[in-house]
């Protein structure tokens, strides 16, 4: 995180209600300061968590349910703690048209016990003249094969 | 002498190893530049390297390679700029992308930048609409709405707070023009908008970018970064006196917002939900004031307008499709990347001259033109000429202009049943006929393929009645237009239904 490494050692760790706020009310000049918020959130701590909500809608004036209809509104916008690793297999149709529906599934299978992987599907990453196109933990990548996607996961300490 | 290498910093280049390659050179001794992609994506990572002759280029370059690329051992494809699949385009909006890095001001002058922006900063704003509307430039997002009248309205239109809104959530599988356009050449944006700006009034902008793209994010960020330091964006642009500032927002994953209306109430920090027009946002758009919401393509091709004149951007194109398209060819091809030529080009010379033909090397089944909310056009209409009414007689739909090509692999019904699955899952929720209609889609298509023949005929009827509520009743194109695919790939493949031609 920006700035986190050059606090000093002695300052008490600043707990997670207290971060929320702070970049919550950080944002507050915005226009329509809400996804802003809700990506910092995400940015720092990789999770939406169920009781940054009324802090959010503290901070912004709003009820608690207009936080929750948003968050919940958004794909991007997890509630749980992210895995470990992630892979995103695009399904969309240009993909498609060079085999992603059947390797999203075998993925899918491949890591379907394994708690520390997840799979998931995706929309478009606009790599679509090269595909079929995904994510492993982030990186964007085209001609996605499963070998590829199991060479990443030997890496992975599990 | 150091050399100087390029090495494109665009997604598609990066997901194929051009981070790597640039390093490598890097640590070889070479100066690197990073580039926007040529959009010949096959290439890629497509290194050029500058030579007394032009920049000569390596196609598929790895970093176990950079020795003998600077050496001159390896094969090279020759200057780029004398390829073929550059050389037959008209690159106007794609002008500089690939040729400048991208938040490089001096290069982008060099390269007829600033030029519209200097041009209108000393017309009138009524006068800075009239070019536009003389260009005959249309809404490149899809709908192909007269960019000009749209101008108008907002400029006309009593407010003291206008807004302009790049619409850069560029959902559509088999496209990614607006892409490549931001992270190669984000200036030009920046530049259109700010005329856009100037034309109609207004002081702020947004460009609402997805979050499936990092690169254009942080591209846009850092351009943003230098036009303001160059007072290109601030209090007053170019010295002009007249104030605009510009943010980038970052959608969170939902496809709707791509259609405007929901991606203004994403911009308010609301659910992306679509609003009924009327009030439409030229006059009503975000919190309320007036308006512009156009796509990237579209602003980004205003400043060649005001540059050059909208009479050279309406002596290309045919009919009422004016200018040129950037052709996105995308799905199972051999070839693709971007194509930016005049409105006319048959489909069959993007898809075989320029694409040539499949990946997989089996004929073309299909075409999906423009988006997954675009029709299914069959191999058999393939001499088809790209323009907004031309396509739409056939029934089809140009869009936003990604051509995603299929093999004889495909299954149509497959598809259909994915076109109503993407719409239940994407739907916004707000209308019933897309809400609901998608779900019962998804399960009256799986009744067809594998429900008893005898039924077979009803479940059609059926579902032809479903696309057509879904048609009439929806509130937007995402409820719209889902029966498009469907329908097409039902009449031009019955066979993958289980019935016969």
């Amino acid at each position: 995180m920006p700035g986190s490494s050059a606090a000093p050692p002695t300052a008490p760790p600043a707990s997670r209600a207290d971060r929320v706020r702070a970049l919550a009310t950080d944002r507050l000049t915005l226009r329509g300061p809400l996804l802003p918020i809700l990506h910092a959130v995400m940015d720092e701590f990789g999770w939406i968590a169920e009781e940054d909500l009324p802090i959010i809608a503290d901070v912004l004036n709003l009820s608690r349910a207009d936080v929750h209809g948003v968050v919940t509104f958004y794909h991007d916008f997890r509630r749980t703690p992210p895995p470990a690793h992630r892979v995103q297999i695009c399904r969309g149709e240009a993909c498609q048209a060079v085999g992603a529906q059947g390797l999203y599934e075998a993925a899918t299978d491949r890591f379907a016990d394994d708690t520390t992987i997840e799979v998931a599907e995706v929309f478009c990453l606009g790599n679509c003249a090269l595909g079929p196109s995904g994510t492993i933990d982030g990186h964007l990548l085209g001609r996605l094969t499963l070998d590829r996607i199991d060479a990443a996961a030997a890496g992975w300490s599990r | 002498m150091r050399p100087v290498v390029w090495v494109p910093a665009d997604a598609a280049a990066v997901a194929a190893g051009a981070d790597e390659v640039a390093a490598a050179f890097a640590a070889a001794g070479a100066t690197v530049r990073r580039n926007g992609s040529r959009g010949m994506l096959w290439l890629e990572p497509l290194v050029e390297i500058e030579t007394p002759a032009g920049r000569i280029g390596y196609a598929a370059c790895t970093p176990e390679e950079v020795a003998a690329v600077l050496e001159g051992s390896r094969e090279s494809i020759g200057l780029v700029e004398a390829h073929p699949w550059l050389t037959y385009q008209d690159r106007v909006t794609f002008a500089r992308v690939g040729r400048i890095e991208p938040a490089d001001l001096t290069a982008y002058q060099l390269h007829g930048g600033l030029l519209g922006l200097r041009r209108a900063l000393t017309l009138d704003p009524a006068a800075v609409v009239a070019e536009v509307t003389a260009s005959g430039l249309r809404g490149r997002g899809g709908a192909g709405f007269p960019t000009g009248v749209k101008w108008e309205t907002v400029r006309t239109a009593a407010g003291e707070v206008k807004f302009v809104c790049a619409n850069a959530d560029e959902g559509d599988s088999g496209t990614f023009a607006d892409r490549m356009l931001i992270e190669g050449d984000p200036l030009s944006l920046i530049e259109g908008m700010t005329i856009a700006a100037y034309a109609v009034g207004a002081h702020e902008g947004f460009v609402y970018v997805r979050s499936e793209y990092p690169h254009a994010i942080a591209a846009l960020r850092r351009a943003i970064a230098v036009a303001t330091d160059a007072g290109i964006l601030g209090a007053s642009v170019l010295g002009s006196g007249f104030a605009f500032t510009l943010e980038v927002r970052v959608g969170a994953g939902a496809y709707i917002c791509g259609e405007e209306t929901s991606m203004l109430d994403s911009l308010e920090g609301k659910r992306g939900e679509v609003r009924a027009k009327p009030p439409i946002p030229a006059l009503q758009g975000l919190f309320g004031a007036p308006t512009i919401v156009n796509n990237v393509l579209s602003l980004a091709t205003v400043p060649m307008i005001l540059a050059d004149g909208g009479a050279a951007y309406a002596a290309r194109g045919i009919g009422r499709s004016r200018g040129t398209q950037v052709f996105q060819l995308a799905g199972n091809i051999a070839r693709g990347g971007v194509v930016e030529v005049p409105f006319g080009v048959p489909l069959r010379t993007l898809v075989e001259d320029w694409g040539g033909g499949t990946r997989s090397g089996r004929p073309v089944k299909a075409l999906q033109v423009g988006g997954p909310l675009g029709a299914y056009v069959p191999a058999t209409q393939l001499d088809l000429v790209a323009g907004y009414e031309e396509l739409a007689a056939a029934g089809a739909m140009l869009g936003h202009g990604g051509i995603v090509v299929f093999d004889d692999t495909m299954d149509a019904a497959a598809m259909a049943r994915f076109a109503m699955e993407f719409c239940a899952k994407e739907s916004c929720g707000k209308c019933t006929p897309c809400r609901i209609g998608s779900t019962r889609g998804v399960e009256v298509i799986d009744r067809i393929r594998v429900g008893p023949p005898e039924s077979r005929a009803a479940e059609v009827e059926l579902l032809q009645d479903l696309c057509l509520t879904m048609e009439r009743g929806s509130l937007c194109a995402m409820g719209g237009l889902t029966p498009l695919p469907v329908r097409s790939a039902l009449t031009h493949f019955p066979e993958d239904f289980g019935g016969s031609r």
